[in-house]
């Protein structure tokens, strides 16, 4: 690479002691990851640059230590890293969580949700409560913890990042287990009835006593090619949101060849999804076993953890968990005895749902901006640094402990034919008890609404998958949620949320701010997304304010949504019509005019 | 046929594919794009971001075809053409997806300078004014009552001059990404500049906007020279045009060897009333690819000058 060039602003003495901690600490504690791999940018063009996935955590320290991203921290850090100063501030633009203009205060900044459970309950009056009380706000997208709202997470100012809610005494969560029989599958069972609070029940003891590690166990013993048979055998299926054959995705990584990854997606960004965040909080070491099985039996060495920024508490106890797990030996130089080398790695995103599409993670974990590629290729051949790359929603993961655990017959026990297992779901809104549920795939959402405490009020919608999902009417209780009866309907369960509104609910305000959470979280990479999410926003705002659509309005809609749907890159753009188009139908948006 | 090992491979034995665009067989060598495949069969595809000389970043999706088995369209110049691939590049869906790709960046860019695009939504049909809003003229109660519109948003940027050589308007960018990748891996390895924020608001920038001459750029023009839309565009020109003077249709191009260093690059001199304002490269020369570097894209200013002084880039904000 050339040489860089870089302006005179140079760092303060406590800017630089910030980063250099920031990355000393990854040296230290990560040292077992390889960081050097050519990268495949885009239609295969490739870099090779060695330190330049360190960006991420060095844009953090900055942020945390001077409350923004200067110009001196930003060319400290791209000396450090050999990044060029307008690629790194293209990064760090890029970011719900850095700004890159000097804050006028001291402060820790209080990020407050104004997504729509949280609009609910009271989101706008409780910011302006907390500006008049002296505080830094920042209103931004839903923060993962729909089930507590309205939702607050404090970005630390020279302190660490915090969330309120998780000081408060035991978790709020409430879960509920419907699997019928004891050997049927269940992801939450062994975490209930604990104080997630409680740290002594995250010590590796008592998860063994539990019956952790019986997966990891299994899973040498089996062997990779018994171990893939029985995921595809139990008929798993992604929780991500794609829904995609585990099975196949492993299959196709363990045949590649070289240096590979696996990746623990964890970037929760889905309006209305809470349910990974729990999993880490309430049993951290399940997901770093789940971790090690999938990468011993592809074959990979490296494991990463990607997690959404704002969830401190999870990202403390995954950390732990992880060091847990190097004492434990599972991981390592010789890897729970596999005489293979794993070990695992966690970053924390810094505010930008996109980075929870698989490629769009990729690059943001190498350091650069969070902007999906274009597929194929696809990560199973060309996925983090250009390798072979397995990249799972973690509740996938922990299916398959479960299914190691009890064998894919017992798996499919619960379920339906097309769709086996059971699925968490995030319930939030106007339900009784919102929280987690683990439901039998193929319940009907009015068992599921009436496990949740039943509807307050008169039911007026339900928005099924978040943002990227769509709403179903009254009319919709007996729907049977599982893959195949949701998509006959033309709806989807995506990665779980169930977000429920009664008549009180101002739905045209909902849908507008819907509309306007697409605006802000398209990358901008591609035109019919970057254009036509705000194309359609202003048609919402139009019909929103005259209180009808005409037929030019509903036809344009249908342009956009045709367009994004078929010519954007990534999944953002192709479901961002959805709910809008979905809520037309439903008459959410006032009556229709000709 | 056999295959012997990958790397001994001799170039001229590459591997040939049919596939079938439109219902028309036509035969690529391995590797190459449907793009490559569409104008072997004789049929014009609009592109924006795709140039034969840079790596193809498939953003703009202008480009998009039909591939039978494909959920979804699939961007032309960028997506290798496979062995028995059905394509349609004109079926109602691509005009419509490439109409309404033309109709957004009208609808959001200055698209006066950018001539192919022009070009391309004439033929497509594009109707920026569609979301002038004027439909949603029913007032809700019926009182006439019509609460303000403030119309679509659009891309809004003072035009950035800041040296004597060439000019940024980003209200004209449509962010092809195309500069980028010339002031980086494609060409020039400088990485001056980069695309920054998010979503409609993302941009083309130096670190913090910095201007340019204080920046890493080293004006080699290149940059300028990808520019499908004059978002980008050399002094001269902008200059120019500004009183009416810029006359495409008057200039001569005339070939030549730059003679600053023994490299051998071609330089295209485009000549209007006996003066040299502009000068570009070929992108198939094998030397530059297109690519120039400061001497070459703007030394020629010596000709027209007593005595040549390197170029200035004092900047002089507008
Ligand atoms: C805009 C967008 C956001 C996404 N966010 C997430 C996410 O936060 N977590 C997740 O697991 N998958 C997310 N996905 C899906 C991933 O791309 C990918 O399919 C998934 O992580 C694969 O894991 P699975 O097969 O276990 O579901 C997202 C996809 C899109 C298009
Ligand atoms: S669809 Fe949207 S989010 Fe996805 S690549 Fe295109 S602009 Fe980015
Ligand atoms: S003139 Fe050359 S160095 Fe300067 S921004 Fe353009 S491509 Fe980069
Ligand atoms: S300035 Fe020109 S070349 Fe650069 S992204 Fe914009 S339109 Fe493309
Ligand atoms: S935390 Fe507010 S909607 Fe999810
Ligand atoms: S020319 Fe193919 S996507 Fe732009």
């Amino acid at each position: 690479m050339a040489d860089l060039h870089f302006s005179d602003a140079e760092p303060t003495a406590s800017e630089r002691r910030a980063v250099l901690a920031a990355l000393s600490v990854d040296e230290e504690s990560d040292g077992a990851v390889v960081v050097s791999h050519p990268r495949v940018v885009r239609a295969g063009m490739q870099r090779r640059r060695q330190m330049r996935h360190q960006l991420l955590p060095a844009l953090h320290a900055l942020q945390r230590e001077a409350g923004w991203i200067s110009p001196g921290g930003l060319n400290f850090v791209g000396r450090t890293l050999g990044v060029p100063p307008a690629e790194a501030y293209g990064v760090a633009t890029f970011y719900e969580m850095f700004r890159t203009e000097a804050p006028a205060h001291e402060l820790s900044v209080r990020h407050v949700c104004i997504d729509p459970i949280c609009a609910l309950a009271g989101a706008a009056p409780l910011a302006e409560h907390l500006r008049s009380q002296g505080h830094a706000v920042h209103e931004g997208p839903c923060l993962g913890q729909c089930e507590r709202a309205p939702a607050v997470f404090i970005q630390g100012r020279r302190e660490p990042d915090r969330v309120p809610a998780d000081g408060s005494g035991p978790d709020s969560l409430l879960v509920s287990i419907t699997a019928p029989a004891p050997e049927a599958p269940s992801l939450l069972r062994h975490m209930i009835g604990r104080e997630p609070g409680q740290s002594e029940s995250m010590s590796m003891e008592a998860y063994r006593e539990r019956g952790g590690g019986a997966a990891l166990d299994a899973a040498l013993r089996l062997g990779t090619d018994e171990v893939i048979s029985q995921v595809t055998a139990a008929g798993l299926s992604g929780r991500g949101g794609a829904a995609f054959p585990t099975g196949i995705k492993w299959r196709a990584v363990a045949d590649g060849e070289g240096p590979k990854h696996v990746v623990a997606n964890i970037d929760e960004s889905e309006p209305g999804t809470f349910k990974d965040r729990l999993l880490c909080e309430l049993e951290p070491l399940a997901i770093i076993e789940s971790i090690a099985v999938a990468g011993l039996t592809v074959g990979a060495e490296h494991g990463w953890i990607y997690i959404r920024g704002e969830y401190p508490l999870a990202t403390q106890r995954l950390r732990h968990a992880i060091a847990q797990a190097r004492s434990a030996g599972w991981l390592g130089d010789d890897a729970a005895g596999s005489g293979r080398p794993f070990d695992i790695e966690l970053r924390r995103g810094a505010g930008a749902y996109i980075c929870g599409e698989e490629t769009a993670l990729f690059n943001s974990l190498e350091g650069f901006r969070g902007e999906p590629r274009n597929k194929p290729p696809f990560p199973t051949t060309h996925g983090l640094f250009g390798r072979p790359t397995v990249v799972n929603n973690p509740e996938t993961l922990l299916n398959v402990n479960e299914i190691l655990r009890i064998g894919p017959e017992a798996y499919r026990s619960v379920g339906t034919e097309g769709s086996p297992g059971t699925k968490l779901f995030c319930l939030s809104g106007h339900v009784g008890r919102p929280g987690l549920y683990e439901a039998p795939f193929g319940m009907t959402l009015d068992e599921l609404l009436g496990l949740a405490g039943g509807v307050q009020g008169t039911l007026a919608a339900v928005l099924l998958g978040g943002a990227a999902g769509s709403f179903v009417g009254p009319d919709a209780g007996g729907l049977r949620l599982s893959l195949e009866d949701t998509r006959a309907a033309g709806t989807t369960l995506g990665s779980g949320p169930v977000m429920v509104f009664n008549d009180t609910a101002d739905m045209s305000a909902v849908v507008e701010r819907l509309a306007k959470f697409f605006c802000d979280e398209s990358c901008g990479q591609c035109v019919p997304c970057r254009v036509g999410t705000v194309r359609q926003h202003e048609l919402v705002t139009q019909i929103r304010r005259t209180g009808r659509s005409t037929e030019p309005q509903r036809e344009l809609l249908g342009d956009i949504a045709d367009a994004m749907g078929d010519a954007s890159i990534c999944g953002l753009g192709h479901t961002a019509a959805s709910a809008v188009l979905s809520a037309m139908r439903l008459g959410l948006l006032g009556d229709t005019a000709s | 046929m056999t295959r012997s090992g990958e790397s001994l491979r001799p170039e001229a034995e590459t591997e040939r594919v049919t596939l079938s665009i439109d219902g028309r067989e036509v035969t690529v060598p391995e590797g190459e794009t449907i793009l490559a495949a569409c104008t072997a069969a004789d049929v014009e595809t609009p592109t924006i971001c795709w140039a034969p000389n840079l790596t193809p970043v498939n953003v703009c999706r202008v480009c998009v075809v039909e591939l039978e088995g494909s959920r979804t369209l699939v961007p032309a110049c960028s997506r290798p053409a496979e062995a028995g691939m059905q394509i349609s590049t004109d079926s109602e869906r691509v005009r419509h997806s490439r109409r309404m790709v033309l109709e957004f960046l009208g609808s959001a860019n200055d698209l006066s300078q950018a001539s192919e695009i022009a070009d391309w939504s004439r033929i497509y049909g594009a109707d920026p004014a569609r979301y002038d809003g004027g439909a949603s003229d029913v007032s809700a109660d019926g009182s006439g009552d019509l609460p303000e519109r403030p119309g679509p948003e659009r891309v809004r940027e003072p035009v950035r001059i800041q040296d004597d050589l060439y000019i940024r308007a980003y209200d004209r960018c449509v962010l092809c990404y195309k500069c980028v990748e010339a002031c980086g891996d494609d060409a020039q390895h400088t990485f001056a500049i980069a695309v920054a924020g998010r979503g409609f608001d993302a941009r083309i920038r130096t670190e913090y906007d910095a201007e340019l001459p204080d920046s890493a750029c080293v004006y080699c023009g290149n940059c300028v020279a990808v520019c499908p839309t004059g978002a980008l565009q050399f002094r001269t020109e902008f200059d120019l045009r500004a009183v009416g003077e810029w006359r495409p249709d008057d200039q001569s191009v005339t070939r030549t060897v730059c003679s600053y260093c023994g490299v051998g690059c071609n330089l295209d001199l485009h000549v209007q009333d006996e003066r040299i304002v502009k000068v570009t490269s070929p992108a198939d020369h094998s030397v530059t690819s297109g690519h120039l570097c400061i001497k070459g894209r703007f030394g020629w200013q010596y000709v027209h000058a007593p005595a040549f002084e390197p170029p200035t880039t004092s900047a002089t904000e507008h």
